[in-house]
């Protein structure tokens, strides 16, 4: 519980912080929207409308209110309210999000086991490699090698970018969710791969697992009732971590593949100066980064029953 | 009592504290992925320094046709706008690493004086510390640069600040996980038993046993900067074209891969290099100092989360 | 060339369940290098064996080879282990399985470990009986039945709990349960009662004992502490460095030891009916891979010999197996002779007088109304089980918790409470040890700036005068000054704590706190470091407070005692009157419980 009214302060300084660090960019909203040519009185009655003229808190309440009841305000960009630009860009990421998370989540698990049982046998050895050399590639590198693979030079099996307009939907071309998804299972896989594989190891390598084999327990009891439970605890803490950079990996990957997502979106609105908007994508961003460690941090407690019934 | 006793104190101390870590570089260097590791930043380093003096084509004229084939004058064939991709790739390393070289220290030192404040002066200090240590972490490191460099600019100095910013949280969370562990330790309160003040504690035991966690995690800083800084010249904040940047080749030239490659691969390739080679080098130096006994898992957990193993 | 006359050893003519012949263990990556070797010994049905041995004995490595099992980078290499005839090492791996718990079972060292912490108890003592099918008819009926011998109460719930919401006891009480359980011939316990108090230790042996007899099973029992195996097996084989160098009838080798290793080790032991000097044996077992070539005890030997350059063999001699070329000599040497340690008076100024002392941890108060006196230059010792709150006593005294109130007095001024308002003087004069040597010593810095470091502090000497000092506080530690350049980690444990006290002493001081200061440590090597401290104590006219759960030890050590429990002094005095005419129930129970070496020493 206390947990939960942490991450609420953290939301609420932090779309403070988001809003007053907007404000301060040189030329302002109503600025932008008129462009150079503005005369000053024409300004000042947009300011007026806007309300750009009360003061910083005021400003700050009113735009807070009236998220908390959805109405995040009009693009700067087009005119649009936000949430038309803002809601399909948001199903599309998440639709990304999901896709790799589930997907690099069982991939990682399942590859950290096999490699765990295979300790020290080729398998190991050429895959902890691998993972360590894809683990330090920037995530933009990895999806253009991966178009050089499979899309233009080597092969074109799949397409190179999207070529969904702004606000349609992921699912009305699934071909082109292949290469963005496989993009960034690959970023998250390896992290969670080696910290599975130490966990098991770590797991195999205990006092009660010893314990469990010179009792005459099969070596797959031991396995998978000994050992796997005590290696999922850890890792739970390195899959919450995974999702939160799935959340930061999207910026860099839907641009390479020109994913119509709330990353790309987040890189036009900045290119645009489009205020509401980027303070709309920053909040929901920091609200899904506060979620998710608090989903973590609950589901690691669950997880061990240590933590959960105290002596 | 054959040992001279010329040798003084403080000059054992002084020798001791630098020889630990640069021993451990070297024995690093000697295994076999650290070799490796080294050779391959070594060549990277080697093709951003030298290359701009030894590329044959000035990198902002526009010397061929758009995306033209590989040839004899232009070994790597011609960018998005025509001009010799070759001469931009050896010319745009070296403000990358510069940069990211900066950025890294900048944020390690930073943070380490964040974490380090943080756990020595506990109570309240330590709470708010920790606490905007928190709100900064709520950013992925690439938003959070993003919009720092949006706001003001693409200078310069401020992709430094921001990259380096970024890191800072991490760094502090780790390392003021370490310094509170060593503070627990039973010789940090034989010290404090004589009186000795808070200050000289500090300095003479505890911050002598920081520095393998600092070194191990400022090479991973260095390897995210890499990653970070090309990530913002991809997407378009870096610096200011014409300049030649790996990053920014690689936005500009994706459109023309069905072409000529080379405008992408070659700065590819050297970035894969670079971060590739940090990050391995790292990991042996991490093994080397952290022992070889030690579980992985922790090593894993402590060196690149700063987390507790659960 | 290892004939043991098996059945004229045991002295009986009941069947062997277990025989071990030639039994050696390795490093997997170097074969060359043996943990382990020539090690043979016979047990028969319903007896106990008692395998002893310090650290790098190789004990625990024979233990767990005794069920076929060797820990990572280590291999079987070759050897027998017959249990009724059948090997355990040339089966098939489906085959060592099922023998694994039904005819050989495991009770291990650290019960708190040794359980999945994610499965509750009653998962993992069924799983023992369902993994043995056959074996158990009806495991409900034989959960209850065990639980009734481990004398553990079978409706409150222990089933259903979490292996860290039991105590330790109960953890190990469910482990022996477990191992019982499936009915095996032959039970391998290693030193199942480390890390519980006196008293449950106690019922746990007892326990044991009862279940051995009851069933008629063989067992082998690992440990360092020679009162507890003494107490409790019939023959016993005592292990240095890899190799059996003794093996016998327990009263024949506690008795009249032969090998010289075994008369070090009894020399070492601590006796609660005696204040006698204690012997520690200089020097370290040496490491796996780094033996000499010959007698591995050989080096620390005092009876050392030239023609101890190679091997030597078991052969019997005095109705017992020793590994010594000069056993026919030693053997002749009948029991260790002790030294007593001469009467001391104390009623020598107070230097220390500690009066209704009480302290707090948050809002608990753990300590209620202490009050006693430490003379001048006498020694106390502070006696107490984990939680009696020995350790925050120490800590109020010395300054290191401040949560407290009541009054200290330290050479007629009072103390304040908390460090961080004495003054600088009454901090020097004070001076603590810690229990660990593993974490008193800054591993970044040499055993010289180490001790350096407080003569900085405190005094304004010279480099020269400083340098003086440390190599006598070496010396007084019985280092050699080789050692000023030497860092924490290239040391072991007995010589990081000589370190720590050449450090404290190295300033001063006119009270010494010990804080279990030997409880990490091997026997002889606690002999060695307590010994120090009684001759520097005496020599240098020191005031001690020795902190310890050992009572035997107390003896060798201290003149007077204070009796802790639950936080308040149930009894205190000079220590032959407490601790041989005790006159609190729960003195007279500790003294009862503690397990009594046989009469080993004339």
């Amino acid at each position: 519980m206390r947990r939960v009214g942490l991450g609420l302060v953290t939301i609420v300084v932090v779309s403070m912080v988001i809003f007053w660090a907007t404000e301060i960019l040189p030329g302002n909203a109503a600025y932008a929207i008129l462009g150079h040519s503005a005369t000053k009185a024409r300004l000042h009655a947009l300011e007026l409308q806007m309300g750009l003229n009360k003061g910083l808190f005021s400003q700050y309440w009113t735009w807070a209110s009236r998220l908390i009841t959805g109405n995040p305000g009009h693009s700067l960009a087009n005119g649009d309210t936000v949430w038309s630009v803002v809601g399909p860009r948001l199903v599309n990421s998440a639709v990304l999000v999901v896709l790799a998370g589930v997907i690099g989540t069982i991939l990682g698990i399942i590859l950290g086991v096999y490699a765990a049982l295979r300790k020290d046998k080729p398998f190991d050895d050429i895959f902890s490699v691998f993972s360590l050399a894809v683990t330090s590639l920037p995530e933009f590198v990895v999806g253009i090698i991966l178009i050089i693979l499979f899309a233009t030079v080597v092969s074109h099996v799949l397409p190179a970018v999207s070529i969904l307009p702004a606000g349609s939907y992921a699912w009305s071309e699934p071909r082109e969710l292949i290469l963005p998804v496989a993009t960034l299972v690959l970023v998250i896989v390896p992290y969670l791969y080696r910290m599975m594989r130490a966990a098991t190891v770590e797991a195999l390598e205990s006092e009660y697992v010893e314990m469990a084999r010179l009792k005459g327990l099969s070596e797959r009891r031991v396995v998978f009732i000994h050992a796997l439970p005590n290696a999922i605890a850890p890792t739970i803490q390195v899959i919450g971590l995974n999702f939160l950079y799935l959340a930061g990996g999207i910026v860099i990957v839907e641009n390479v593949f020109n994913y119509p997502g709330i990353g790309q979106g987040l890189v036009e609105a900045v290119s645009n100066r489009d205020i509401p908007t980027i303070q709309f994508i920053v909040v929901i961003l920091a609200t899904f980064y506060v979620f998710m460690n608090i989903v973590t941090d609950v589901v690691a407690l669950l997880a061990s029953p240590r933590r959960r019934l105290p002596r | 009592m054959a040992i001279s006793r010329t040798t003084t104190h403080d000059d054992s101390k002084v020798r001791l504290r630098r020889r630990e870590w640069l021993h451990n570089l070297g024995r690093a260097a000697r295994t076999p992925r650290g070799a490796v590791g080294l050779v391959m930043v070594t060549f990277v380093g080697l093709v951003a320094a030298i290359g701009p003096s030894v590329a044959p084509y000035s990198s902002t004229s526009f010397e061929t046709v758009p995306f033209g084939q590989p040839s004899k004058s232009y070994l790597l064939g011609g960018d998005v706008l025509g001009r010799d991709v070759l001469s931009r790739v050896l010319d745009g390393g070296w403000q990358l690493l510069l940069m990211a070289l900066a950025a890294t220290i900048f944020g390690v030192a930073v943070g380490a004086i964040a974490g380090i404040s943080a756990a020595y002066l506990k109570g309240a200090a330590d709470g708010l510390i920790m606490r905007t240590v928190d709100v900064v972490l709520a950013f992925p490191q690439l938003v959070f640069a993003l919009l720092l460099v949006s706001i003001i600019g693409p200078k310069v100095w401020i992709i430094v600040l921001a990259v380096g910013l970024s890191h800072a949280p991490q760094v502090a969370r780790v390392l003021r996980s370490a310094a509170l562990d060593i503070s627990e330790s039973d010789f940090v309160k034989v010290v404090e038993l004589q009186g000795v003040s808070s200050t000289r504690v500090m300095t003479g035991e505890v911050l002598p046993n920081l520095v393998t966690p600092l070194m191990v995690e400022a090479g991973l800083r260095l390897t995210y900067s890499i990653v970070i800084m090309a990530g913002l010249s991809f997407l378009g904040f870096g610096i200011a074209p014409p300049a030649p940047n790996w990053g920014t080749m690689i936005n500009e030239n994706q459109v023309g891969l069905a072409s000529n490659v080379w405008g992408v691969v070659a700065p590819v390739l050297l970035i894969v290099c670079l971060t590739i080679g940090t990050n391995i080098f790292t990991d042996a130096f991490t093994r080397v100092s952290l022992g070889i006994g030690r579980s992985e898992r922790v090593d894993v957990l402590e060196a690149e989360l700063g987390v507790e193993p659960l | 060339m290892n004939e043991i006359a098996s059945s004229g050893l045991l002295g009986t003519t009941t069947a062997l369940r277990l025989s071990v012949r030639d039994l050696r263990v390795s490093f997997t990556d170097d074969a060359g290098s043996d943990v382990v070797d020539e090690v043979s010994f016979d047990v028969a049905a319903g007896e106990v064996l008692g395998l002893v041995g310090e650290s790098g004995s190789g004990k625990t490595t024979v233990a767990l080879a005794l069920l076929g099992h060797a820990r990572r980078g280590l291999t079987i290499t070759s050897g027998r282990v017959l249990i009724d005839g059948r090997d355990l090492l040339s089966v098939s791996s489906r085959e060592l399985r099922i023998l694994r718990g039904s005819k050989v079972a495991y009770v291990p060292q650290d019960p708190g470990s040794a359980l999945n912490p994610t499965l509750r108890v009653g998962t993992q003592l069924e799983e023992a009986m369902k993994a043995h099918p056959g074996a158990v008819a009806d495991i409900e009926s034989r959960i209850d039945e065990l639980f009734e011998q481990v004398h553990l109460p079978t409706h409150t719930g222990i089933l259903q709990r979490y292996p860290h919401q039991l105590s330790g006891g109960q953890q190990q009480r469910v482990m022996l349960a477990m191992a019982f359980s499936c009915r095996p011939g032959l039970i391998v316990m290693d030193e199942p009662t480390t890390g519980l108090d006196v008293t449950t230790q106690r019922h746990v042996l007892d326990t044991v004992r009862n279940l051995c007899s009851t069933y008629g099973v063989a067992a082998v029992y690992v440990s360092h502490d020679l009162a507890v195996v003494s107490e409790l097996v019939s023959s016993v084989a005592i292990m240095y460095s890899g190799r059996i160098v003794e093996l016998g009838r327990t009263e024949r080798v506690f008795g009249e030891p032969v090998h010289p290793y075994t008369r070090g080790l009894l020399a070492a032991v601590p006796s609660p009916d005696r204040s006698e000097v204690l012997k520690g044996i200089e020097g370290q077992p040496p490491r796996p891979g780094h033996r000499p070539k010959g007698c591995n005890f050989a080096p620390r030997c005092q009876m050392r010999v030239a023609q101890c350059v190679e091997a030597p063999p078991l052969v019997s001699v005095s109705l017992r197996d020793v590994r010594c070329w000069r056993a026919g000599e030693t053997a002749s040497l009948g029991t260790v002779a002790s030294e007593a340690i001469p009467v001391r008076d104390v009623s020598g100024a107070t230097i220390l007088d500690v009066a209704n002392l009480s302290a707090n941890y948050g809002r608990n108060e753990v300590l209620h109304n202490i009050s006693f006196r430490v003379p001048a230059d006498s020694c106390v010792a502070v006696v107490g089980e984990s939680g009696s709150g020995k350790t925050t006593l120490a800590r109020t005294i010395v300054g290191l918790h401040s949560n407290s109130t009541g009054n200290i007095e330290f050479g007629g001024a009072t103390l304040a409470s908390g460090m961080k308002h004495r003054t600088k003087e009454e901090l020097r004069r004070i001076q603590y040890i810690f229990q660990s040597p593993y974490n008193s010593l800054n591993p970044r810095k040499t055993v010289g700036q180490i001790i350096s470091q407080p003569l900085e502090h405190f005094f304004d000497f010279t480099r020269a005068e400083r340098d003086d000092r440390i190599s006598a506080a070496l010396r007084d530690a019985s280092l050699s000054d080789e050692f000023i350049y030497r860092h924490p980690h290239e040391l072991s444990g007995g010589e990081r704590q000589r370190v720590a006290i050449a450090r404290a002493l190295v300033v001063d001081p006119e009270l010494l706190v010990c804080d279990e200061i030997t409880s990490a440590l091997d026997v002889s090597v606690q002999a060695a470091i307590v010994e120090l401290l009684r001759r520097l104590q005496s020599e240098r006219q020191l005031a001690m407070i020795f902190i310890t759960h050992n009572l035997a030890l107390v003896r060798s050590i201290a003149q007077s005692v204070v009796v802790l429990a639950e936080g308040t002094v149930v009894e205190s005095g000079l220590v032959e009157d407490v601790l041989e005419r005790p006159q609190h129930a729960y003195t007279m129970r500790l003294m009862a419980d503690i397990p009594k070496t046989l009469a080993i020493r004339s």
